[in-house]
C-alpha cells in the first residue's frame, strides 16, 4: 500500500477494475479529448468490464468498440493524438498487442523525437497481462520487457486498486505513450501465490480503498511496501503480494519495493535499498532471459556493486510458453522465491 | 483549396460508431435482411474469370429451401448416405461441444467454445475436401476433426490436458492440432491461419503436388492485418486455397459491423483482391458443400484462391467466459431467418424419403451414447488440475529441437524446486 497518500476526500472500496475504471471516468470527466476504445471496449464495457458504463456516461464517440485489428487500434490512436485528443485504447490481452507494434515501437515511441517535438503521442495504452488463470500460452505472457527495449515508451504496472488509480490518471495525463499493463491475476484480489487457497478479495486489503476523485501516483516512484534491513525484493504487479507473503512467511527481513513504474525506473530508491542490504533479489512472472529483471540486475552491479555482499538472484518464469496445465509448476511461486532467499542470504562461507 | 468561408457554411463532421440493430431486451426482427430464393444466384463455371462474378459476393448461394426441397444449379446431388453422414456429423459435433461445455461447468477443465447453429461450415466444407488437403481452422471448427472421424477421445483429452494429451497439456481447450488428421496447430492469436494457409497453397503449387489448403476465420477477425496478407499473396500467386470468412454476425459482443459488415459483405473483398468470392447460406449443409467442392475444383485446376462467406449465426455465446445476454437480444437465434443446420438437413432427407423422426431421435441416443462413452474414457486418462498431467519436464521439451543448455538448467531448477515444495508438503 502506498504511503503517501492525497488527501482526496470521499473514498469507495473498489477492486483492480473498479479503481481502473474510475481512474477513467475521472480523466473524461475532467478532459473531453480522453476517449477510450478497443474490441468490446464499447457497449459491453470490455471484456473485464474496465470500461463499464463509460459509454452510457460519455456517449459512443468517447467510448467504442473497434474492429479486431490491433493495428489499426494503435494506429488510430496515433492519429487522433496527432489531432490533439488523448486516446487510451484497450488491447483486451497484452499476447494480442504484437501486431500493433509497429504502430507503437516505430510511430508513437518516435514521434516526439523525430518531428522535433511538433507531433506527440499521449497515448495510454492499457492491457492485461501475466497467467495464473489457466489462460494458456496466449492469454498469460508478461511482454513488459519488450517495451522498456523500446526508447520513447513508458511502461507502467500497478500492483494495487489505489496504486492503479493514481498510476492510470498519471499515464493518461502523462505527454508521452505509455503502454499500462494491468495483472489480470489480482484484478479482483491480491494472490499470495498459494494457488490451492482461496483468493481474498481486495475488500480484506487497505489499498482498496480509492478515493472518488482526482489523485495522481507520479510516475517513476517506487513504493517501498516494507522497510527491512537483510535483503531487497524488487517486484512489481501480481508478484508484489508473492513476494510480500513469501518474505512474512519465511519471517525475513526482507525490505520490498514495488517498481509501480519499469520506465523511468526510480534508480534512487533501488540504489539506496540495496546500499543498505547489500543483497538483491529480482522477481518477474515474465520469462527469463533478456526480461526486465537482466536490466535490473546490470543497473544494480554497476551502480552497488561494493555494496554487494552476494551475487543478485532473479526469480522469474522459465524461457518457454506458459504452458496450460503445468501452470503452477511455471509460476514463479513461494517455493522458488524460498530457494532464492536462501541462496542469496548464504555467507560467503556457505553458511546461511 | 477550398476556402474557409464555403466550409463555415457546412453542418460540423460527426463521428459514425455502428450499432446493432438489436440489444437485450429488444424483439429481434430479422425481415429486412435480403435473402435471394434457391437457384437465384448463379453459378459460374469452374474455369471462369473471377473478374465476371463479382455479383456472387453479392448474392447467396442456396440450395434448400423452406420446405426443405433442394433445387438450383448449386445442388450438389448428393446421394443419401452421405446426406445422412454430413447430418450425424453435425449431431455428433452438438452432442460433443453439449457435453464438453458441461464438463468446463464441473471444472474438469478451464475452458470451452461451442460451434452450435454453425455446425454445416465446417463438417459440410470439410466433406467437400479431400481427406488429405490441408485446414488452417479457427477455434470454432471442431466440425472438420469430427468429419474427418478424428477420435473422440483424443480432442477430449486435449480438452482435459490430460496426461495422454498429444499437445502435452500446452495449449488452452480446443486448441487443437493433428498433422495426420490435416488439420493445423490453432493459434490463439486470431487470424494468424489465413496467410499460413496461403503459404501452405503456395508451396504445394510450387512443388506440384495435387493438394489444396482450407482456412477458416470469424468475421470479427477479418478485420486483422493478417487476412488482408493473405488476401494478397492468394491472388498474387493464384495460390490454390479456399479462404472462408465464417460470419456468424458477431465476435464476442460486437456485432459483424464492427468488422466492416454494415458497409459490404464480406465475400466482397475478394472483389478489391481480384479473388472469386462467393456468399453462401452457412445453414444449408448442401449450400456449403457445393460452394466448396466449386472452390477446390477450381484451386486444384490452377484457376486460384476463393473466398467463401459463409453467412450464419452463433446460437450461443462466444465461450465458457461470457453471457452474450448482456450485449445482444435472446431470441435472435430463435429468429434467425436461415433457421438451424442440423433441422434443415433433417427435414431435407425427410422429404426425400430417407429419413424420419425415428431414426432421427435414435441417431440423437446413438451420438449422445458415443460421446459418453469417449468421455468416460478420456477422463480415465485425467481431467486439467488433478494430477494426471504430463511429466513436469515435458514443459521444456520442443521448445527447441535439440536443449540448449540454459533450458536444461531451467529444467533442473524447477525438479529441485518440486522436490523442496515435496519436502515441505512431507513435514507438515
Ligand atoms: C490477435 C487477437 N486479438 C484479440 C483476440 C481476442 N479474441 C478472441 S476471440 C475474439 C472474437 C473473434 O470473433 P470472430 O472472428 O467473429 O470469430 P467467432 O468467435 O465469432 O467465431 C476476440 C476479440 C485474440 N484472440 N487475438
Ligand atoms: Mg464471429
Amino acid at each position: 500500500m502506498s504511503k503517501a497518500r492525497e488527501n482526496t476526500g470521499s473514498t469507495t472500496q473498489r477492486n483492480m477494475i473498479q479503481a481502473i475504471n474510475s481512474a477513467m471516468d475521472v480523466c473524461m470527466e475532467r478532459d473531453d479529448n480522453v476517449c477510450v476504445f478497443g474490441e468490446d471496449v464499447g457497449y459491453y464495457g470490455g471484456v473485464f468490464r474496465a470500461t463499464a458504463g463509460l459509454q452510457e456516461k460519455y456517449g459512443k464517440t468517447r467510448s467504442f468498440d473497434t474492429p479486431i485489428n490491433e493495428c489499426g487500434i494503435i494506429g488510430v490512436a496515433v492519429g487522433m493524438a496527432a489531432y490533439g485528443m488523448r486516446p487510451v485504447p484497450e488491447i483486451q490481452f497484452a499476447d494480442y498487442i504484437y501486431p500493433g507494434l509497429d504502430q507503437l515501437v516505430s510511430e508513437a515511441a518516435r514521434l516526439r523525437y523525430r518531428s522535433a517535438g511538433e507531433f506527440t503521442a499521449p497515448i495510454t495504452i492499457r492491457t492485461p497481462f501475466g497467467g495464473g488463470i489457466f489462460g494458456g500460452q496466449t492469454h498469460s505472457q508478461s511482454p513488459e520487457s519488450i517495451f522498456t527495449h523500446v526508447c520513447g515508451v513508458k511502461t507502467v504496472i500497478p500492483s494495487t486498486p489505489y496504486d492503479a488509480k493514481g498510476l492510470l490518471i498519471a499515464a493518461i495525463e502523462d505527454p508521452d505513450p505509455v503502454v499500462f499493463f494491468e495483472p489480470k491475476r489480482i484484478y479482483n484480489g491480491p494472490f499470495d501465490g498459494h494457488y490451492d487457497t482461496p483468493v481474498l478479495p481486495w475488500s480484506k486489503h487497505p489499498a482498496s480503498d480509492v478515493p472518488d476523485g482526482h489523485y495522481v501516483i507520479p510516475l517513476g516512484k517506487a513504493n517501498v511496501l516494507r522497510e527491512g534491513s537483510a535483503v531487497t525484493m524488487l517486484c512489481y504487479g501480481t508478484m508484489v503480494h508473492v513476494t510480500a507473503a513469501a518474505v512474512e512467511e519465511l519471517g525475513i527481513d526482507a525490505e520490498v519495493i514495488d517498481l509501480r513504474t519499469l520506465l523511468p525506473l526510480d534508480m534512487e530508491a533501488i540504489e539506496a535499498s540495496v546500499e543498505k542490504t547489500g543483497r538483491c533479489i529480482i522477481v518477474h512472472e515474465a520469462t527469463r532471459t533478456s526480461g526486465f529483471g537482466a536490466e535490473l540486475s546490470a543497473l544494480v552491479q554497476e551502480r552497488c556493486f561494493y555494496h554487494l555482499e552476494a551475487p543478485i538472484q532473479r526469480v522469474t518464469g522459465y524461457d518457454t510458453p506458459y504452458p496450460h496445465s503445468l501452470e503452477w509448476a511455471y509460476f514463479p511461486g513461494p517455493v522458488r522465491l524460498r530457494l532464492a532467499i536462501e541462496r542469496v542470504m548464504e555467507d560467503v562461507s556457505g553458511n546461511l | 483549396m477550398a476556402s474557409d468561408t464555403e466550409r463555415r457554411n457546412l453542418p460540423p463532421l460527426k463521428l459514425h460508431v455502428p450499432e446493432p440493430k438489436f440489444r437485450p431486451g429488444d424483439d429481434a426482427d430479422f425481415s429486412d435482411i435480403v435473402i435471394p430464393a434457391v437457384g437465384e444466384t448463379r453459378r459460374p463455371d469452374i474455369a471462369d474469370d473471377h473478374r465476371d462474378m463479382p455479383d456472387l459476393s453479392y448474392g447467396l448461394v442456396r440450395v434448400l429451401d423452406d420446405e426443405g426441397k433442394a433445387a438450383g444449379p448449386w445442388d450438389p446431388k448428393l446421394d443419401p448416405d452421405t446426406l445422412r453422414k454430413i447430418l450425424r456429423a453435425m449431431a455428433l459435433t452438438r452432442a460433443f461441444d453439449g457435453r464438453m461445455f458441461r464438463a468446463q461447468r464441473q471444472g474438469k477443465t478451464s475452458f470451452y467454445m461451442k460451434c452450435t447453429g454453425e455446425e454445416a461450415v465446417a463438417v459440410a466444407g470439410t466433406f467437400a475436401l479431400d481427406r488429405d488437403d490441408m485446414t488452417f481452422p479457427s477455434y470454432r471448427q471442431q466440425g472438420i476433426l469430427i468429419a474427418r472421424d478424428w477420435s473422440l477421445v483424443d480432442m477430449m483429452n486435449q480438452v482435459y490436458s490430460n496426461k495422454k494429451d498429444r499437445l502435452m497439456g500446452r495449449q488452452l481447450p480446443i486448441m487443437y492440432s493433428t498433422k495426420q488428421g490435416g488439420f493445423f496447430s490453432i493459434s490463439g492469436n486470431l487470424a494468424t491461419q489465413f496467410p499460413q494457409a496461403v503459404g501452405w497453397a503456395m508451396a504445394s503449387a510450387a512443388k506440384g503436388d495435387t493438394r489444396i489448403a482450407a482456412t477458416w476465420t470469424g468475421e470479427g477477425s477479418s478485420a486483422e492485418g493478417d487476412f488482408h496478407s493473405a488476401c494478397i499473396f492468394a491472388s498474387v500467386y493464384r495460390a490454390p486455397v479456399i479462404m472462408n470468412v465464417v460470419n456468424n454476425q458477431w465476435a464476442i459482443s460486437s456485432f459483424s459491423g464492427f468488422a466492416g459488415g454494415d458497409e459490404t459483405t464480406f465475400a466482397a473483398r475478394a472483389v478489391g483482391y481480384g479473388i472469386a468470392g462467393l456468399r453462401v447460406d452457412g445453414n444449408d449443409a448442401l449450400a456449403v458443400y457445393a460452394a466448396t467442392q466449386w472452390a477446390a475444383e477450381r484451386a486444384r485446376t490452377n484457376h486460384g484462391p476463393t473466398l467463401i462467406e459463409h453467412f450464419t449465426y452463433r446460437a450461443e455465446g462466444h465461450s465458457t467466459s461470457d453471457d452474450p445476454g448482456q450485449y445482444r437480444s435472446a431470441d435472435e437465434a430463435a429468429e434467425w431467418p436461415l433457421g438451424d443446420p442440423i433441422a434443415r438437413l433433417k427435414k431435407h432427407l425427410i422429404v426425400i424419403g430417407e429419413w424420419d423422426e425415428e431414426r432421427h431421435a435414435k441417431m440423437d441416443e446413438e451420438v449422445a451414447t458415443q460421446v459418453k462413452t469417449a468421455q468416460k474414457q478420456a477422463e480415465k486418462n485425467g481431467i486439467l488440475g488433478h494430477g494426471l498431467h504430463q511429466p513436469l519436464e515435458t514443459m521444456f521439451e520442443q521448445v527447441f529441437e535439440e536443449m540448449p543448455w540454459h533450458l536444461k538448467e531451467q529444467m533442473q531448477d524447477m525438479l529441485d524446486e518440486n522436490e523442496a515444495a515435496n519436502n515441505v508438503a512431507k513435514t507438515r
